[in-house]
């Protein structure tokens, strides 16, 4: 059990390494932040002085090592474009990311359920064909499509929705809500629909699958001449088998949410942490950038890691010590 | 009946009351793609971050929208008679801060010292002075090391801060990035312009509100009470928001939305030349090219080759096609709104595809056969996202140099890529665009001509140099006789424009997008100044 659990976190500490050293220097490349810095007036000399001030003369694996040891104390040093920590900046568009991803994965979850369950049930009904084909054009449209759909359906044509922001939020110490006012609520919903869509397609398709091999399977079927009611043939034996897999899925794609939810909050001008990366590259702002990726790469760690040790909790066989794994 | 006559008595109410809010409330809503990066007025020198700084702070003298010096914070500035270099400053009385103080000659000198800072980004348009003294109250004295007849050509965005009140905030050196810190300003502000700020969120939204306290309360429209700035970075949703009415303005329309903006019901599209000029540029020194097939030559050394260029670029087709009708093409680096502006410099050479190819030939780069019978190929850098339209102008280009027998391969990058390559002198055909905020040719001269050193022809990304040329433009910084100068300006750039270093496109145009019968227009800076507008029947 602890060597199990050891051999986790070590991996989890390569891969931040790993990343921490792709981040670093993929953005020693992408650009020179200089140039942004200073206005068109500015002299050479100035720029060399500015270049040398922000430490970008030095070594590369000296920046590297000073990068490491400042991102392992949270310290990632002050954004080029703004002039603050990039911890306050981090810090200050976490809640609008996570209420935005929460959400996405309920109503993903929620739907993808319901559906994945319903077309298992009534395989062969009309309803069910055209809910999977529909789920098929939705999931190949692009996610600024659909986004850019919703608000000229929703903002300017009905003009129920706010096409862009949070609308007004309430202040909980230093998180931020917008679950607590009308019109943050109503700014809520094309985003969450335009995340979850993507996720409700792939909870549906892998509910029903489970499902459906769930009902082939000889416990349903000795249920079934045992006298069993449908509903809970369904709902209490083979929903609770198809749960598993499905809960492992929706914990690694709360990570993606997460962190593929540039796309979403750019396209509704969502103050969250992807539309303060998108701003972070079209201005080579290394730090945010840097901060970001070491974000994302810790949520998708630590849920992974999760997982890990969920499995170890649920499947009593990695306990006798064989580490592979049925899924 | 009864019943409905009251409904109807009722909606009638409802229906004047509802009137009555819009036009006493008049928020308007200002969308624009980029955030102001800062509040500091002098830590960033960047159009969105100024434009936003003059609707809280005010310099001595702006522009107005016909680009003339209009008094600000000064009422009047002369030479003193026997001192060319002496400039005398009479400031506006009864101008008060937000706060309620005065301002004070005081506060005009520690602003001027503040902008002068090393870490002010605006200091390098003020080298020339030497220093800056109160006399009373309402006098101050500018020095400068020689006689500037266009010193106040560069004070349009120097703003005036509260000495007070940079102290008392944290606040009296401009916003140093470099040592990695937040000052009093970044998030506040203290000024005298026509709205004080409300609150602040970078990147999400800024709000101001009318200054009842402004000293032009009466002099100007300042229809606008409430002033909300909100950044929304993709065009698509941009436009949306217009449409939907959750925003009044729309500062940057990109030019493929101009003709559906027009036919919506309740918005007007205002269009204006901005003063800026958009070109290409020849790397015209090395021996050989780094992104050409032709070996051991550089054909871009050649005046010929750049002339013959310069004729068979379409500049009527650009604007026409690709900038949709916006922008106006233009035979040399200058715009109609600088001072010593020459229209006939400014004329469009004959656009002649045989003529070009002719001299191609003449110049000895015949077609090649082994070559899919071009001359010669080329990669043409340009940015995808700082100009209007900038990469499918490059597209056009590239079509047009194909007619020629140039094969040019296009490589469009973002702004923060670009410029750090065309500074580092890597490219070698390029597109850049060049503002011009003082309003005067030798700002053009000396950034984009000048032979590169310590602190002239820092945007020369061509290695043009020309030592006898450089001094002359030197000279025409300390030249108070403007006819003499604007001789010496025409005879430099005619033999500038027969080089052909750079193929000047076109003056750039703008757009911006209103709704509920605001009335706008364009500034030549591409700014906009809230306290003049007015509601349509008010």
């Amino acid at each position: 059990m602890i060597a199990y659990v050891v051999k986790s976190l070590a991996q989890a500490v390569m891969v931040m390494l790993a990343v921490a050293l792709v981040a670093f220097s993929m953005f020693r490349f992408v650009g020179d932040p200089v140039s942004n810095l200073v206005g068109q007036e500015a002299t050479i000399a100035d720029r060399e002085q500015l270049a040398r001030d922000l430490g970008l003369a030095d070594p590369v694996p000296v920046q590297f090592a000073r990068f490491v040891a400042n991102a392992a104390q949270l310290q990632f040093g002050v954004s080029y474009r703004q002039g603050r920590p990039v911890i306050d900046l981090l810090k200050e568009r976490l809640p609008a990311t996570v209420e935005l991803a929460l959400l996405s994965a309920l109503f993903a979850l929620a739907t993808g359920l319901a559906l994945g369950v319903y077309t298992a049930i009534r395989r062969d009904g009309i309803l069910s064909h055209m809910i999977l084909s529909l789920s098929l054009v939705g999931v190949s449209l692009p996610t600024f499509l659909i986004g850019i759909g919703l608000i000229w359906l929703f903002a300017v044509e009905l003009r129920w929705l706010p096409s862009f922001g949070r609308g007004e939020v309430v202040h909980l110490g230093w998180w931020t809500t917008g679950l607590l006012t009308v019109s943050g609520l109503k700014s809520l919903i094309m985003p969450v629909l335009t995340l979850g869509f993507y996720q409700v397609t792939l909870i549906m398709r892998l509910v029903r699958a489970e499902m459906l091999e769930a009902l082939r399977t000889d416990y349903v079927k000795f249920a079934r001449a045992r006298g069993v009611p449908e509903r809970s043939i369904f709902f209490r034996h083979a929903l609770k088998n198809t749960l598993v897999p499905v809960t492992t899925v929706v914990g690694l794609q709360l990570g993606g949410v997460i962190a593929f939810a540039i796309v979403t909050e750019s396209v509704f001008q969502w103050p969250g942490l992807g539309a303060l990366f998108i701003n972070a590259v079209q201005f080579v702002d290394i730090p945010v950038m840097a901060a970001y990726l070491m974000f994302v790469a810790f949520v998708f760690v630590v849920t992974n890691l999760a997982v890990d040790l969920l499995y170890f909790a649920l499947d009593p066989r990695l306990r006798g010590g064989a580490a592979a794994r049925g899924h | 009946m009864r019943i409905g006559t009251l409904m109807l008595a009722g909606a009638m109410a409802l229906v004047a009351g509802l009137a009555t809010t819009t036009v006493d409330a008049r928020t308007v809503r200002w969308a624009r793609s980029v955030d102001a990066q800062t509040l500091d007025p002098m830590s960033a020198n960047i159009g969105p971050t100024s434009n936003v700084a003059h609707q809280i702070y005010e310099p001595l003298v702006i522009r107005g929208y016909d680009g003339k010096l209009v008094p600000t914070l000064a009422t009047s500035w002369r030479n003193l008679p026997d001192d060319a270099t002496m400039w005398e400053v009479k400031l506006r009385a009864g101008v008060k801060f937000h706060d309620g103080s005065a301002f004070t000659a005081d506060d005009a000198v520690f602003s001027f010292e503040r902008a002068r800072m090393p870490t002010s980004d605006y200091r390098g348009l003020l080298t020339s002075i030497e220093s800056v003294t109160k006399v009373d109250e309402t006098t101050i004295r500018i020095k400068t090391k020689a006689a500037n007849p266009l010193l106040f050509e560069n004070l349009t965005n120097i703003f005036m801060m509260s000495k007070a009140w940079a102290t008392a905030n944290n606040a009296l050196q401009p916003q140093n990035i470099r040592e990695r810190q937040e000052n009093g300003a970044t998030r506040n502000a203290m000024g005298t312009g026509p709205f004080q700020l409300v609150s602040r969120e970078p990147d999400v939204r800024t709000v101001m509100r009318r200054f009842e306290g402004y000293w032009g309360r009466t002099e100007f429209p300042m229809q606008v009470t409430e002033l909300i700035v909100v950044p929304i970075q993709q065009d698509a949703t941009r436009i949306a928001a217009l449409l939907s009415g959750e925003v009044d303005v729309v500062h940057d329309v990109p030019v493929q939305d101009i003709a559906r903006l027009q036919q919506s019901q309740g918005i007007k599209v205002v269009t204006g030349p901005e003063n800026r000029v958009i070109f290409l540029g020849f790397n015209v020194a090395p021996a050989e090219l780094k992104s050409s097939d032709l070996k051991g030559r550089n054909p871009f050394s050649d005046q010929r080759v750049r002339a013959a260029i310069n004729i068979a670029v379409n500049r009527d087709a650009i604007t026409r096609v690709v900038m949709r009708g916006q922008g106006q093409p233009i035979g040399y680096i200058g715009t109609p709104f600088i001072s010593g502006y020459n229209a006939a410099l400014g004329a469009v050479p004959r656009y002649d595809v045989q003529a070009a190819n002719k001299a191609l030939d003449d110049a000895g780069y015949p077609r090649r056969p082994d070559a899919a019978n071009t001359r010669f190929s080329v990669s043409l850098q340009c940015t995808n996202n700082r100009y209007v339209s900038d990469e499918n102008i490059c597209q056009a280009v590239v079509a047009m140099m194909g007619q020629i027998g140039i094969k040019v391969n296009l490589v469009a990058k973002p702004a923060a890529q670009h410029f750090p390559e065309l500074q580092r002198e890597e490219l070698d055909f390029f597109l850049v665009g060049w503002g011009i905020p003082t309003y005067d040719a030798e700002y053009v001269l000396t950034f984009l001509y000048h032979t590169r050193s310590a602190n002239n022809g820092t945007w020369n990304g061509t290695r043009y140099s020309n030592p006898a040329l450089d001094a002359r433009m030197i000279a025409l910084q300390t030249m108070p006789d403007v006819t003499r100068r604007n001789a010496e300006l025409e005879s430099i750039q005619t033999q500038l424009k027969n080089e052909a270093i750079y193929v000047p496109l076109h003056v750039q145009s703008i757009s911006h997008a209103v709704r509920g019968g605001l009335d706008m227009a364009v500034h030549p800076d591409a700014g906009a100044w809230f306290k003049l507008f007015r509601f349509q029947g008010s």
